[in-house]
């Protein structure tokens, strides 16, 4: 056969088998034993031309809607996205490009990713950054493995106002690990610092909560860092890095760990993934960090150069005494947000935090002024927003798809407790005028 | 722009912007009425203040100093760097604007492109059931081991605390075991890297919970008595891991499944054509066995009623691994792939992988020192030059090659080759290509007789030459100081 993928034409497959001194195809196959050997096609599809692998995902993009108003967050947000990242993370120099093993020629991808280091430990004011992780949820799992090996404690505290996926998806490393994972209390949506005071006991590796937290609001652990350092236990701060601008940095309060989802600079929403996690920490716990690590050196005639470094740490190297086993990390999303983070720059960050603070607050307080709506909580919040409703999530649900709005996602889902409430997002994307149709939309609602 | 060497920090200059945002057309608080200051950041971020026009030129020029699989020849053992074809990078993009939280009736296409790429990754494998979350191969591992834990763990089996893993397995193997809470028990390969059938027997027991391999092994050499292999571990007890790293070697000629392997994860960035991104991100998935279907992580895509939907009900599931559904973009790509190849494409590409690997060993072989000299699968793997007296190393050989407009092969690695040199050309290389990578090879050689001190001071064409990682890792600099600036 012939595929425009491979370019062996017949002729050359014959030269070559002839030059291997073997007669046909088939006899590179001969050692593996009959009983395993697949004596027939594959039951898939014949090979497709891209005019037909086209009309085959248009078929399948056409049962997806994309023209909806985004007003869910949860994990996943509905960010401006400058043009310029797809044009640069498009260059086959860099998506194409293996992990840079090689750094004499690699020194495009060393570069970004110790530009992204540098930016990351701006915004979260922390000493270092790996490379990158999967995503927020493992790189909070990872954190936490971190935090365990450094303190050699095997109890962890969890904030229940961590996204609940998180907090699963810590659960299932914790589960496999044996640690202990023990939730702390909400009071009025924060971390509660009495549930925190009673069970901050010798035994307790890390605390970990997330800022802005699950709800939208605005975490102070600067009231309790200090009992969690006298105690010898880690703070791990799950962080949005886009909102770093504006709020309070880890760095600031003094916080161990950072880790985080970083989809929120500049990566598309592509149905939950790839996204970007990362971890942050202090110079103290560097060696302890997953993931690859860029250093600054000089080649031999003395020239700035960018390596892998501290690979001591890692599986290729150590094997079964390595950090974490991760390998491929998310290299070119991290790429993504470095172009991100250079095109907003210093102002451009701060502005968009303010433009998310300012609509959230605008649409928070329309929401709230209606009479099927009631506020939750009263602690100061980010972007996202916790509503109470006197309507049927299901009823709020279809009448904004039916105007083409995503509703804010559905709290009764992970608590029943929580039955009728809507966590919404409002990003720098949403105009006065959605807004006005969201609140438009509910108000009249029966 | 020649021998660029800018950091993007070195370009900032106070009040230039690269960014334009809408005017706030909402009415506005004072923000400390919103926020109390004492929750505010009080130290300035200091990001790079630069046009648009710096960070495109920025990019590109720091670009230039990569090579990547669209630059040239990328031998890489274990790594599959074939073409990545650039429809898939179009397809993924045309799902960007898809929220994971969006309602399921307006997602139907997304969730049914997850649906039937688990459907195709199972019979391209031979597994019962795929999950696709995992967000690359080592976390596939991870994932896999986890499973191979709950299964005994339902079974009240809880003294399988061992993983068997041998000695020329990949370095995330042991690493993920120990990730997932099991003990590591490295077991000696024969000399081809094959399992050696009289150390696993001594290492079975009923403390096994199973055992890692990957098939062809990573000399890249098809394990003859895997039908063994797999009933002495059954009969142990134990369950079977395959590694996918290697699938590209054998896809339309033999499955895991049929092999009798339990669980196996497959790397979307190898076999199935998706970039690897300069270090990912790449993609994991997990299959498994049907008496292993209910252990695989949340959610899972469900099909019916005509319906496809996200279930979360999965009581003996190992629960959830990410946020979301895995790295969804690079499942569309791997997608479009398997599409544009087709059953009768997909078994060219191992046909034409393994012969590219047969023709390349052949014609290496009288100068380099080939240990195993037999039919070798999608890859091979030399042991240094023939001639030992010249004191030219595998490093050494692979910085050469950096110079002639080659990317290196996998060096060092398995560690069970002496100056191990790894070689897997991929199909989509072509004979034009190969010999002129035997040509260079052969010229390393020569040079190496005639003249090894300059191969240990190769490369000098590259953007950057030999580097001093010692002082890297001594002295860490992780970061620009851009007070310093």
């Amino acid at each position: 056969m012939n595929h425009k993928y491979i370019p062996h034409t017949e002729s050359d497959i014959n030269e070559m088998l002839e030059k291997i001194k073997v007669s046909s195809i088939k006899e590179l196959f001969k050692e593996i034993p009959e009983k395993v050997k697949l004596n027939r096609d594959y039951d898939l599809p014949s090979s497709l031309s891209e005019i037909e692998v086209e009309a085959k995902i248009a078929e399948l993009t056409n049962m997806d809607q994309t023209d909806l108003t985004c007003f869910v967050g949860a994990g996943s947000y509905d960010h401006y996205i400058p043009s310029i990242i797809k044009h640069l993370t498009s260059r086959s120099e860099f998506y194409t490009a293996y992990t840079p093993y090689q750094p004499e020629v690699a020194q495009g991808t060393l570069q970004y990713i110790f530009e992204f280091q540098t930016m990351m430990t701006e915004l979260t004011n922390m000493d270092v950054c790996n490379a990158s992780m999967y995503d927020g949820a493992t790189s909070c799992a990872e954190s936490i493995v971190m935090a365990v090996n450094q303190t050699r404690r095997n109890k962890v505290l969890i904030s229940s106002a961590l996204n609940p996926y998180t907090i699963e998806t810590i659960k299932t490393y914790a589960h496999f690990r044996g640690y202990e994972i023990i939730m702390l209390a909400n009071d009025s949506g924060l971390l509660s610092t009495n549930d925190l005071a009673s069970k901050l006991d010798k035994d307790v590796a890390c605390v970990v909560l997330s800022n802005p937290n699950f709800y939208g609001l605005i975490e102070n652990p600067s009231e309790y860092v200090e009992k969690i350092h006298e105690n010898k236990s880690l703070l791990i701060m799950m962080v949005n890095p886009l909102s770093m601008a504006l709020l309070k940095t880890p760095g600031e309060i003094g916080a161990d760990i950072v880790c985080g989802e970083a989809q929120t600079l500049g990566i598309p929403l592509s149905f939950g993934g790839p996204y970007l996690g990362f971890i942050c920490t202090t110079k103290k716990y560097m060696r302890k960090m997953p993931g690859r690590i860029c250093g600054q050196t000089t080649d031999v005639d003395g020239k700035r150069a960018f390596v892998l470094t501290l690979q001591a740490r890692e599986q290729h190297i150590r094997r079964d005494k390595a950090n974490s086993n991760i390998c491929s990390n998310q290299s070119l999303n991290a790429l993504a947000a470095t172009i991100y983070l250079a095109t907003m720059g210093k102002q451009g960050v701060v502005e968009v935090c303010e433009q998310n603070l300012q609509k959230a607050h605008y649409a928070y307080e329309n929401i709230i002024s209606l009479p099927q709506f009631e506020t939750v909580f009263e602690q100061p919040f980010f972007n996202e927003f916790v509503v109470k409703s006197t309507i049927d999530y299901q009823v709020i649900k279809e009448a904004l798809l039916k105007e083409k709005m995503i509703s804010g996602l559905h709290l009764g889902e992970f608590d029943e407790s929580l039955k009728n409430h809507l966590l919404f997002c409002v990003t720098e994307k949403r105009t006065k005028a959605e807004i006005d149709k969201l609140v438009q939309v509910l108000g009249g609602l029966k | 722009m020649r021998n660029y060497d800018k950091l993007i920090f070195e370009l900032s200059k106070t009040n230039r912007k690269g960014y334009s945002l809408p005017k706030l057309d909402v009415e506005t608080k004072a923000i400390k009425t919103l926020i109390p200051d004492d929750l505010l950041r009080k130290n300035e971020n200091q990001l790079p203040e630069v046009s648009e026009n710096d960070v495109m030129r920025h990019y590109v020029n720091i670009s230039n100093k990569n090579y990547g699989v669209d630059t040239g020849f990328y031998p890489l053992g274990s790594c599959t760097m074939k073409y990545n074809p650039k429809i898939n990078e179009d397809m993924a993009a045309k799902f960007n604007l898809l929220h994971p939280f969006q309602d399921e009736e307006t997602v139907q296409g997304a969730l049914k492109l997850m649906y039937e790429l688990g459907k195709y990754l199972a019979e391209i494998t031979g597994m019962g059931k795929f999950s696709l979350s995992p967000f690359a191969g080592a976390h596939g591992e991870l994932t896999g081991l986890m499973i191979m834990k709950a299964y005994h763990e339902k079974n009240q089996d809880f003294k399988r605390t061992k993983i068997i893993v041998p000695d020329s397995a990949h370095g995330t193997n042991p690493a993920s075991a120990v990730v997932a809470g099991f003990d590591v028990v490295e077991i000696k390969s024969n000399e081809d890297g094959t399992v050696n059938i009289e150390s696993l027997k001594e290492a079975l027991s009923d403390e096994i919970a199973g055992i890692m391999l990957t098939n062809p092994n990573t000399l890249g050499i098809f394990e003859k008595d895997i039908v063994e292999i797999t009933e002495l571990v059954h009969d142990s007890g134990g369950l079977l891991y395959y590694d996918g790293a290697n699938l590209n070697a054998i896809m339309g000629e033999a499955r895991p499944g049929d092999m009798g392997f339990d669980i196996i994860h497959l790397n979307l960035h190898k076999t199935f054509s998706t970039p690897h991104g300069g270090g990912g991100p790449g993609s994991g998935p997990v299959g498994v066995c049907e008496k292993l279907a209910k252990f695989l992580p949340k959610p899972e895509i469900k099909f019916a009623d005509n319906k496809y939907s996200v279930n979360y009900d999965l009581p003996d599931s190992i629960g959830k691994i990410g946020n979301f559904y895995g790295n969804f973009g690079i499942m569309v790509r791997a997608y479009t792939y398997i599409l544009s190849m087709g059953k009768e494409g997909l078994r060219h590409a191992s046909q034409i992988a393994v012969l590219n690997a047969n023709y390349l060993q052949n014609m290496l072989k009288d100068d380099y020192l080939l240990p195993i000299d037999n039919i070798c699968k999608h890859e091979f793997v030399l042991s240094g030059l023939k001639d030992k007296t010249t004191g030219v190393t595998a490093l050494d050989i692979a910085k050469a090659l950096l110079d002639y407009g080659f990317h290196a092969p996998t060096i060092y690695f398995p560690l069970i080759v002496d100056q191990a040199l790894m070689i897997e050309p991929t199909e989509t290389e072509s004979i034009e290509m190969l010999n002129e990578f035997v040509y260079y090879m052969k010229e390393i050689a020569r040079i190496a007789k005639e003249d090894p001190e300059y191969l240990k001071n190769a490369p000098y064409n590259t953007p950057v030459r030999r580097l001093d990682e010692a002082t890297a890792a001594r002295n860490p600099i992780l970061r620009y100081q851009v007070d310093n600036a």
